[in-house]
């Protein structure tokens, strides 16, 4: 556990990825096979599932250091981060624990049936064990969530070392839903993928953004467009007479989508489709929040099903009778591609039309009509690319259409989470209204550290309200929001949702009497709308 | 015997332009321009420019003068000895926050009112061990007012700066410390004084160490980074910046590096990680909780005034604990360790004393 802490401790300090990845690197060398297999298993968002709850924990602390709740809550919200703050707090811990981090994870999951005192009576054992770095750790275990900065990518890069296995072969055999308490790495990490787990998803294909003009990137014969979707880019797999449905996020939402499983007894064996998965009625897509209301749900209404009916929407074609034909050209395989959707005539598989342009203007003008054909924005990949993993830079670029903007006051500031805790980073903005304000949206990023700073430092010496940790501010500080897209909500005051709103600059040129109004922003949910 | 009458008198005002005694007629670390300042210790927000007399512990005057000018109106004292304004009788007693630091005991027919300035109850070397003083009204910083905030034993953090050192050395980077110029400076030098074989230091750090140096302390010799100093001279030893160097030009000349923070902030982890710290050691001149509690209880005081810091929250423990506290505003607290901000980057700092 030792170890584990003190890379954890490497993991959230450090911003250099290389040092990240050698640290990774060294703790697998050292590391026994359990608890290689925990490490993967937890930065791949596989962890096991909660036997303590957040206020158990709380309440035992309490117990343990007689400190009101309220002192409690205070600490809470300076720290940011409740396995942080319990750490801090208990009584210096005896540090003589020798047990491995799978030890302590076991321990955990068999206590998933235990009486309450059991579980208390384990917990305050495992605190007085450890120091205060393992016990951050150990309560992290619980609490879930290391957001420390490993990318997938960098946990295959590590095993990658560690085994002396090619990155994109690694990539493959931790995707799909193995479980760490049934299988071991050496299982994991062994040759026969397919046979294995016929459900497991290829590794995604990621695009950087263009950052260039696109005339930079050669002929537009060199080139396919097609529209970028605002839906969940996914795979759908037949194999072994099985459907699956994988998200970006490699997590299974076969069951999410029912629209899909007349595709099992269509689909020839071995098919591998990757598109996008999108609510779609009349011929054009339905804005994200309908698609939101899928998600969240194991099992889906009729209603819903009505209301917001989903379609693959797909774009090319990895496996095709049981071959992975990923290193083949994009043309061929859009060629094929096009073939498998014609041949199967199913109204929930459709194509992702490929855009006809001659010259980079034309696409241009393309592009400009994004938000009319309810995308984001153009994808651009090259004719004679393969399907690589992971995000690649060079054969494919995501071109998406600018932000919608708006003009707007912060009103309310909340302190940030982790690595912002004890900062006020999360603001409410509002449009003017008449007289009044009328708050419409929260966002986050955009601001850099600097920017943070003297925002937070503004917040403390101009709040004028405090419930809890949020603090009501003078309206004066003044902020460009931008975001993808508009639609009208019933459960907002301002009777909008934004899509992805975030900080673009802060307007400290701008005062309070020029910001946007609620008409503007109705102006564009009419513009907008889909 | 004691007199309730005295209980409710107020040996010392909060006024906008700081901690006032009217029957002495002195203010204690003002913030605006006085007649007559009592300064615990030379840090900037305690110690202003612009009054007419200063009074100080002997060990601030000359910093005093660095900071504020040669031809300031200074008086220095030494710790217990008595000063008498009016019938109100002043002394000073070890803060331990830095060299000079000091506390001010106000005494007015009987009663006894303490203002601490900042302090630490952990003897660190160089800047004197804190002295509980027994008075009827305490008024107190506390900047770390939060049971998170609870220090290890200095040795446990130098041992570990030591080792961070050995490492980087190890991994062919020069080890940079930031910590600020006046206070933790002189403790990572007296501390660390062998760590490597020479130490290099910012302008910042260089001009008041060779001050305090001249005036007897025990500090080790350090060699000032300027323009021409060659890389070869830094390889592989400590080199110790004030808090602004971080991210500013000044920095690159040592790359390869590894950056450490000491501040009683990097407690937190997310503070580290706002830092852009590459280490960062909860090393702090201030009274961590465990701290401010005992030096509260061991002032015997009727009455406790909190301030700069989590000044409302420790006024509620307190109270709650049987000690009646109130919490006072105070302009204190603009420096990097009490706000957890590093100050604004000027890259032309080489020059600036302080």
């Amino acid at each position: 556990m030792k170890e584990f802490a003190a890379l954890i401790k490497i993991l959230s300090n450090s911003t250099k990825t290389n040092e990240k990845l050698d640290a990774l690197s060294r703790y697998l060398a050292i590391a026994d096979a359990p608890d290689r297999l925990w490490v993967l298993a937890l930065f791949t968002g596989r962890r096991p599932k909660r036997t303590v709850n957040a206020t158990q924990l709380s309440n035992w602390c309490l117990q343990m250091t007689g400190l009101p709740a309220w002192l409690y809550e205070e600490c809470y919200h300076t720290v940011g981060d409740l396995a942080e703050t319990i750490a801090l707090l208990l009584p210096p811990g005896k540090s003589i624990s020798v047990h491995p981090l799978h030890y302590w994870i076991e321990q955990l999951i068999q206590l998933e049936k235990a009486e309450e005192p059991i579980k208390q009576a384990f917990i305050l054992k495992a605190w007085e064990e450890l120091d205060t770095s393992e016990r951050f750790v150990f309560n992290k275990l619980i609490t879930g969530g290391f957001r420390i900065g490993v990318s997938q990518k960098m946990m295959v890069n590590a095993l990658a070392n560690t085994y002396h296995i090619p990155a994109p072969t690694i990539s493959h055999m931790i995707s799909g839903n193995w479980d760490p308490q049934k299988t071991t790495i050496e299982a994991l990490l062994s040759e026969n993928i397919t046979e294995a787990d016929a459900s497991k998803p290829f590794p995604f294909y990621l695009a950087y953004a263009l950052e260039n003009d696109p005339s930079e990137l050669g002929t537009p014969e060199q080139w396919q467009a097609e529209w970028k979707w605002d839906g969940i880019r996914g795979q759908i797999i037949k194999r072994n007479g099985q459907l699956f449905v994988w998200s970006r996020g490699e997590e299974l939402i076969t069951e999410k989508f029912p629209e899909y499983q007349p595709l099992l007894e269509i689909l020839p064996e071995g098919t591998v489709l990757d598109g996008e998965i999108l609510t779609f009625a009349d011929g054009f897509p339905l804005p994200f929040q309908t698609l939101q209301t899928r998600i969240g749900r194991k099992n889906v209404t009729r209603k819903q099903l009505q209301e917001a009916p989903v379609v693959f929407l797909s774009y090319d074609l990895l496996e095709w009778k049981g071959e992975d034909i990923r290193t083949t050209a994009l043309q061929e395989r859009r060629l094929l591609l096009e073939q498998v959707v014609e041949q199967i005539n199913h109204p929930a598989l459709r194509l992702s039309p490929a855009i006809t342009f001659h010259d980079w203007e034309e696409l241009a003008r393309f592009r400009m009509q994004a938000r009319e054909k309810g995308s984001e924005g153009l994808m651009l990949k090259k004719l004679d690319s393969t399907y690589q993993v992971g995000r690649k830079r060079g054969d494919w670029w995501k071109w998406k259409i600018d932000p919608l903007t708006i003009d707007a006051v912060m009103i309310y500031a909340q302190k940030g989470h982790g690595r912002r805790s004890n900062l006020y980073t999360d603001y409410t903005f509002a449009v003017r209204d008449g007289d009044q304000l009328v708050s419409f949206t929260k966002a986050y990023s955009g601001l850099t550290d600097k920017e943070i700073n003297e925002v937070d430092n503004w917040v403390k010496r101009n709040s004028i309200e405090k419930f809890g940790p949020v603090r009501t501010v003078k309206p004066e500080l003044v902020f460009e929001i931008g975001f993808e897209g508009i639609a009208a909500s019933n459960r907002h005051k301002s009777g909008v949702a934004l899509r992805f709103p975030r900080i673009l600059r802060w307007r400290k040129d701008k005062p309070l009497a020029e910001i946007n109004t609620l008409e503007d922003l109705q102006q564009l949910l009419q513009t907008h709308k889909q | 015997m004691k007199i309730v009458y005295f209980a409710f008198m107020q040996v010392l005002q909060f006024t906008d332009k700081g901690i006032y005694c009217p029957a002495g007629d002195f203010y204690i670390d003002p913030w605006q321009p006085v007649e007559r300042a009592i300064i615990t210790h030379a840090h900037s927000d305690h110690a202003r420019y612009g009054n007419k007399h200063y009074l100080c512990h002997h060990d601030s005057v000359a910093l005093l003068q660095l900071r504020l000018g040669q031809d300031i109106s200074v008086q220095g004292i030494a710790f217990g000895e008595t000063i008498r304004y009016n019938g109100v009788t002043v002394s000073l007693h070890p803060a331990g926050h830095i060299i000079g630091s000091a506390q001010v005991r106000v005494e007015q027919e009987n009663e006894v009112w303490v203002f601490s300035g900042d302090y630490k109850v952990e003897n660190d070397g160089i800047s004197g061990q804190f002295e509980p003083v027994r008075c009827n009204t305490f008024i107190t910083e506390c900047t770390f007012g939060l049971p998170i905030y609870n220090w290890q034993p200095q040795a446990v953090i130098f041992s570990n700066i030591r080792q961070w050192i050995q490492d980087n050395q190890a991994a062919g980077k020069n080890s940079v410390l930031l910590g600020y110029s006046l206070g933790k400076a002189q403790r990572l030098l007296y501390n660390l004084r062998d760590v490597t074989e020479q130490i290099w230091a910012h302008g910042a750090i260089y001009i008041p160490h060779q001050l305090l140096r001249e005036k007897g302390w025990d500090l080790p010799e350090i060699h000032r980074i300027t323009p021409d100093t060659p890389p070869s001279a830094y390889k592989n030893n400590l080199i110790i910046g004030p808090p602004s160097a971080a991210d500013s030009s000044w920095m690159r000349r040592f790359n390869p590096y590894a950056l450490g923070v000491c501040s009683g902030w990097m407690q937190i982890r997310g503070n580290m990680r706002r830092r852009n710290a590459d280490a960062g050691f909860a090393l702090s001149d201030h009274a961590d909780w465990t701290g401010l509690l005992q030096a509260v209880k061991a002032t015997g005081a009727e009455k406790v005034y909190t301030t700069h810091g989590f000044s409302s929250v420790f006024a509620r423990y307190l109270t709650e604990n049987g000690i009646p506290a109130q919490e006072v505003k105070t302009e204190y607290g603009d420096m990097d360790e009490e706000t957890g901000i590093p100050e604004t980057v000027n890259s032309e700092s080489n020059n600036t004393p302080l």
